[in-house]
């Protein structure tokens, strides 16, 4: 088992024939991922990396019955693609672009959450690494080979540092169900809580690593949620202990400001909430098979 | 980016804000020049930096005379002013704002700004004008009163009615600031910003409304779309290495430490500062290198750290995914080379190519330190600057 995406999951590209889009593309299908087509426009009707290019997301809804998408096209245009994306039905859209707009964020968000007929798709970013099933479906720029098909659910604000809770994880013998990397930006799709309410839905995941950092109250909230409603459990690690306040640490959402978001008050949170924190990145992985094993 | 208060209140201006009339200056001759340009016989003059807090540093002087102006324009232009904002280092004073003097009956507070948890464009308001608005909202939060605006109507005359009647203005007044909002609101989406603050918005002994202040930050993620705000970037008021790195595409900040961190991804950049200083180490900055380091970016890298004085030693910490570690291992060796690196190096890679690019160190007869994991490498870097230098 798995949340959100698996073996049968039929994946399109935005910005398919673009550099990024074919490189990770590539790597994609190298993975086993059911990779069905992209979309350029202006190349409909031609075919890529032996696979059919379409003008619009809609002709390639409706050519190869694609329910996810990955987004590489760049931030000026990645606004619009998301929106696309979900006009065409597509329902987990992954858009790993990084630098797009606040406000053109906060416009896609509200037109999502508002999204008329049905339940609004789910998206995972932007500005992430994506999404993996390890063993059967990658969707993202994460390196797969670290992966391994196994029981702990992980969701991260980073890159980075996802790949180190999952390498860790994978040392321990303890393996991933899936790793969701929400993204570093002010306003993103999916958060920390709604993917915690997928793992503590799914079967086959054990015990969850979210790996937070400083900037907003996405992890005071996780905090709140875990202790109501989380019966699995959940090994935190917040980067960003050291960050002065008002700098800007790489991620746009990773600013503290007016004495709130910053790594001392989430751990305090998360600790109150019963969550088992770990004050070193080199210790997620080992806590959690501490955890399990008990 | 920020702005200097000059350049925001001509993008006020633009914007149909009202803001008194001005003159900004970057020579002494100009100053006195601009005083009996505006007329009158009283002026403010407030010197032009990055930073709030000018008034009690001396950036910002009332005067009444040409004479005095003079001599305020000597005294502050070409130096550097330090406020509770600006750093130890304070900030160089380029250029000055002459302005008319305001007769103030009340000072308030105006700010628009992304209100990410509600991920809306959110205006706050306050009686309290004139003060840290940051310290206002921790002791008397009730003193700040609130409006989100929902993007898909944009901001409504009942938001601004409700702001206006709960900060005690008149019928007039209410009018006055709803269209000052409403400009505010304009330039916020025209201008992508991230921030626009009006501390304090003045009602005048004749009962106007006028931003006495200004600040704006902008988004820099949206700069691609205003090239015309980017000409505005005053790079004196940054800091020099930080400036540097943007160039070259790094993340840089520096901080107080004497460990110098370099790594790829932000998020594993800040673990590996918080991870010296859990070790007992003192990080000396934040770089990330991103995900397409090249041997030429490492080196780059390497520069800048080194170009701290206080750096002791320097921890690289790669999780090599799409970037693999021997190309990075390559780009170490290269820099340690041509940078003349004589602080200790303590190198962690992990992930895609780990082993070749462990045995090209090995093979480089650098001596540069390796660690088997994070703990160790922070371990090993901390020991190190710790040591006494050779």
């Amino acid at each position: 088992m798995s949340v959100l995406i698996d073996k049968n999951t039929r994946v399109i590209c935005q910005g398919f024939t673009g550099k990024q889009g074919t490189f990770h593309s590539e790597q994609a299908i190298a993975y086993g991922t059911h990779l069905v087509g992209g979309v350029t426009p202006g190349k409909g009707g031609t075919r890529h990396l032996d696979r059919p290019v379409f003008d619009t997301v809609h002709d390639a809804v409706a050519g190869t019955g694609a329910d996810a998408t990955m987004i590489y096209v760049p931030a000026p245009f990645a606004a619009d693609a998301i929106l696309e994306a979900a006009d065409a039905g597509i329902r987990v859209i992954v858009c790993i672009t990084e630098g797009i707009p606040v406000l053109d964020m906060l416009r896609v968000k509200a037109a999502l959450t508002g999204w008329g007929a049905g339940s609004p798709p789910v998206l995972i970013g932007p500005n992430c690494p994506g999404i993996i099933t390890p063993g059967e479906c990658k969707i993202g720029i994460m390196p797969g080979n670290i992966h391994s098909p196994g029981g702990v659910g992980i969701v991260s604000r980073s890159g980075t540092l996802t790949y180190e809770a999952v390498f860790q994880t994978t040392q321990a013998g303890l393996g991933q169900t899936t790793c969701i990397g929400i993204g570093g930006d002010p306003i993103q799709g999916l958060d920390f809580v709604a993917c915690l309410a997928l793992f503590e839905q799914d079967p086959a995941t054990q015990g969850v690593i979210m790996v937070g950092e400083i900037g907003g109250s996405a992890e005071e909230n996780a905090a709140e949620y875990i202790q109501a409603h989380m019966t699995k459990p959940v090994v935190a690690y917040i980067a960003g202990v050291t960050a002065p306040a008002g700098k800007r640490m790489g991620h746009a959402g990773a600013i503290i400001t007016g004495g709130k978001g910053t790594a001392t008050g989430k751990f305090a949170a998360l600790e109150q909430a019963g969550v088992h924190i770990v004050r070193s990145p080199a210790q997620m992985g080992s806590r959690m098979a501490e955890l399990l094993a008990a | 980016m920020n702005l200097h208060e000059y350049q925001s209140k001509g993008l006020f201006e633009r914007y149909g804000i009202p803001v008194p009339k001005g003159r900004v200056v970057a020579a002494v001759d100009a100053a006195g020049a601009a005083a009996t340009e505006l007329g009158g016989g009283r002026w403010v003059v407030k010197a032009q930096v990055h930073a709030g807090g000018r008034g009690k540093a001396g950036g910002v002087v009332l005067v009444d005379s040409a004479e005095r102006v003079t001599a305020e324009a000597t005294r502050l232009l070409g130096s550097r002013l330090y406020t509770r904002q600006s750093g130890p280092e304070g900030l160089p004073v380029e250029s000055l704002l002459i302005e008319e003097p305001t007769a103030i009956a009340r000072e308030l507070y105006l700010g628009a700004l992304v209100d990410r948890e509600a991920r809306q464009v959110v205006f706050m308001a306050s009686a309290a004008g004139g003060m840290d608005i940051e310290e206002v909202a921790a002791s008397t939060p009730e003193r700040i009163l609130v409006t989100r605006v929902h993007p898909a109507v944009g901001l409504q005359g009942y938001q601004c009615r409700r702001l206006g009647f709960g900060l005690g203005l008149d019928t007039q007044q209410v009018k006055a600031l709803q269209g000052l909002m409403e400009g505010l609101y304009r330039l916020f989406l025209g201008c992508d910003a991230s921030l626009v603050e009006v501390n304090p918005l003045v009602v005048t002994q004749s009962g106007d409304l006028i931003a006495l202040d200004a600040k704006i930050n902008l988004d820099d993620n949206a700069l691609y779309r205003h090239p015309e705000l980017v000409a505005l970037r005053d790079a004196s008021q940054e800091d020099q290495r930080e400036a540097e790195a943007r160039a070259w595409e790094l993340n840089y900040i520096s901080l107080d430490g004497n460990i110098g961190c370099m790594v790829n991804g932000a998020g594993l950049a800040m673990a590996t500062m918080d991870l010296v200083q859990l070790h007992g180490g003192s990080p000396a900055n934040f770089l990330d290198v991103g995900g397409g380091a090249t041997a030429e970016r490492v080196a780059e890298a390497f520069k800048l750290i080194l170009s701290d004085s206080k750096v002791a030693a320097v921890l690289v910490n790669i999780f090599g995914g799409i970037v693999r570690c021997d190309l990075i291992a390559e780009g170490i060796i290269q820099a340690v080379r041509e940078v003349h690196v004589s602080v200790p190096v303590v190198v962690r890679l992990e992930g895609t190519n780990a082993a070749q690019g462990l045995a090209l160190l090995a093979a480089s007869g650098l001596s540069v330190a390796t660690a088997a994991n994070l703990s160790e490498a922070a371990d090993k870097v901390v020991a190190a600057a710790a040591a006494p230098r050779a």
